[in-house]
């Protein structure tokens, strides 16, 4: 292959006006999980629980591979798995030393029997592959239904434990000290994560799905510390990468998730080069009265 | 001095006949315990004496084997916002997306549900306790990159947030250099007689709170005693609580206490420190 036809095979701009109406759905989807992803994803930080993600999603994998294997509904199958794997961290993982152990033996479990149940199957390999690696252009309007409202039913839960998870999750002594129910939030999350992880696999896969919950977050705390601000920004990170990702995979005949991990990757790194320049320059909101007079 | 007027107030702890065991291990039985106030209460004592435990007890985090505990009138429960809770010191990732005006937002609404609606009046707020602390200059700076002492002006802001009757503060000095201890302390101690609150104040080292405790009450060895510095901090007493020989040495206004039988963990452990501390 040629330097020609590899790049036409990732950038393809021809007759992109009717391409874009016929992934109209996809693009619904990946702007739904990219507002998901971006929300939850700032309390992944917060809680640092981003290898949690990684061993809720293969489980999320084995799950949904199982589903196939049985001819049943792959989502659901997923969901089982991975709201399984993460009621289990919340109920073991108190400390995050456990926390840590108790996902690096989850994660190849649950990997090698995604694998096991795949090696089973007989049907298509793109199923197979699409697990791993996400589908998203082929989202009905059925699948997209339900992916909205899953969302939906997330976030409505999410803001509604908003401030006393952020206590909970910042500063959990005085929290549970004021009286916040510190252990029941942290299941309670951890459930809601689950879900958030079974949703984005259907989209991204198993495997990329850190790209979504994580990355968008960790590139907004990088520019700003304002709790309010590294909401926004997420959002908006999450949702470039997943909706620009698409709309440039449109005319390649390659997968969207290369499109999605790499958007999200660059955001990353522009974040984190603003960030540094900022803290080199000693700008992080002190006022300073005068130089003769010590802060005290 | 002020006992006069303190006489006639009714207490805001109230302890009564209460005791703490963990399976045969007692940390301290019978305790009859009345804190008035504007009263600074020093809760002293070596690692595992159940100082930690005792304010956890009024914190309703944990229940007493027997006895009773008041606050503020009414039993102790979880997340009374009669009280005001100052942790000790811990460092905060520096990636943490909080900064200080939010830290002490957290004490001022952090426990309710849903989302904050009313951001003026909130801010207002935070603004005022930013203020009483003297930490404006700093309002916008991320947690983790403040220094310990500023960290724990914050924690006292965050905890006044509900104007509480009781502040309870959890080794608040430890791991602060001697300036900060200092301040922080006098802001503490200036929240006790300012408002009237009363102040718990669990400590290992009595010496930078030394000239604002009102009282005292020395946890060890499954006992207790509880009155002035001056009566409970002496060679007599605390000899008897630890069952063996203890020296309290007082080098101007500073109190040594020497030879301890749980010298691993306290302070004053080395006879070259405190020869240190004395020359």
């Amino acid at each position: 292959m040629d330097l020609d036809s590899l790049l036409n095979s990732i950038f393809n701009f021809e007759n992109y006006g009717e391409l874009v109406a016929l992934v109209q759905n996809s693009l619904w989807a990946g702007a739904v999980l990219g507002l998901l992803g971006g929300l939850i994803g700032t309390f992944v930080m917060k809680r640092d629980l981003a290898f949690a993600v990684h061993g809720i999603s293969e489980l999320s994998f084995a799950g949904a591979a199982f589903a196939l294997l049985i001819g049943a509904d792959i989502v659901l199958g997923s969901l089982v798995g991975s709201v399984l794997a993460a009621l289990l961290l919340g109920l073991l993982g108190v400390r995050a030393r456990d926390k840590n152990s108790i996902i690096g033996v989850i994660m190849p479990f649950g990997l090698g029997l995604g694998i096991l149940f795949l090696s089973l199957y007989e049907g298509r390999a793109a199923n197979k592959f699409g697990l791993l690696t996400g589908q998203i252009v082929s989202v009905g309007t059925v699948q997209l239904q339900v992916l909205a409202i899953a969302a939906v039913v997330v976030m409505i839960a999410l803001v509604a434990i908003w401030r006393p998870l952020t206590f909970a999750s910042v500063d959990p002594d005085v929290a549970s000290a004021r009286g916040v129910p510190v252990r029941a939030l942290a299941i309670g999350f951890m459930l809601l994560l689950g879900v958030s992880v079974a949703l984005s696999i259907q989209i991204v896969g198993a495997l990329l799905v850190l790209a979504l919950l994580i990355t968008p977050a960790a590139a907004a705390m990088r520019v700003t510390s304002s709790p309010r601000l590294v909401v926004m920004l997420s959002v908006a990170f999450a949702m470039t990468a997943t909706v620009g990702g698409i709309l440039l995979a449109l005319g390649g005949r390659i997968p969207i998730s290369p499109y999605v991990t790499t958007l999200s990757f660059l955001i990353y790194v522009v974040c984190r080069v603003v960030g540094g320049i900022r803290a080199k320059r000693g700008i992080n909101g002190r006022v300073l009265r005068s130089a003769a007079v010590p802060a005290a | 001095m002020q006992n006069s007027r303190k006489a006639k107030l009714t207490p805001v702890v109230s302890l009564r006949g209460a005791s703490l065991a963990f399976g045969k291990r007692t940390l301290w039985e019978g305790l009859d315990l009345d804190i008035n106030p504007g009263e600074f209460f020093a809760v002293l004592g070596p690692n595992g004496s159940g100082k930690t435990t005792f304010l956890k007890v009024l914190l309703g985090l944990q229940e007493l084997s027997s006895g009773t505990a008041v606050l503020a009138g009414r039993p102790v429960e979880r997340g009374s916002r009669g009280i005001g809770y100052v942790p000790q010191q811990k460092s905060f990732d520096p990636d943490t997306p909080l900064r200080a005006r939010d830290l002490v937002g957290l004490g001022v609404d952090g426990h309710r549900w849903g989302l904050r609606l009313g951001t003026a009046k909130v801010n207002r707020r935070i603004d005022e306790l930013l203020d009483l602390v003297g930490a404006a200059d700093y309002a916008r700076v991320p947690v983790g990159q403040l220094s310990g002492g500023e960290q724990q002006r914050l924690r006292v802001a965050q905890a006044l947030a509900t104007d509480p009757k009781v502040l309870l503060c959890d080794e608040p000095l430890l791991s602060l250099d001697l300036q900060h201890q200092q301040a922080v302390s006098a802001l503490i101690n200036k929240q006790c007689h300012d408002q009237d609150s009363a102040v718990v104040f669990v400590t290992h080292e009595i010496n930078p709170i030394m000239d604002y405790v009102d009282r005292v009450l020395y946890l060890a060895g499954g006992r207790f005693r509880v009155g002035p510095p001056e009566e409970v901090m002496t060679t007599e007493v605390l000899s008897d609580l630890y069952g063996s020989h203890v020296e309290v040495i007082n080098a101007n206004g500073r109190l040594i206490v020497v030879g301890l039988p749980d010298a691993t963990t306290h302070h004053h452990e080395d006879a070259h420190a405190v020869a240190g501390e004395m020359g």
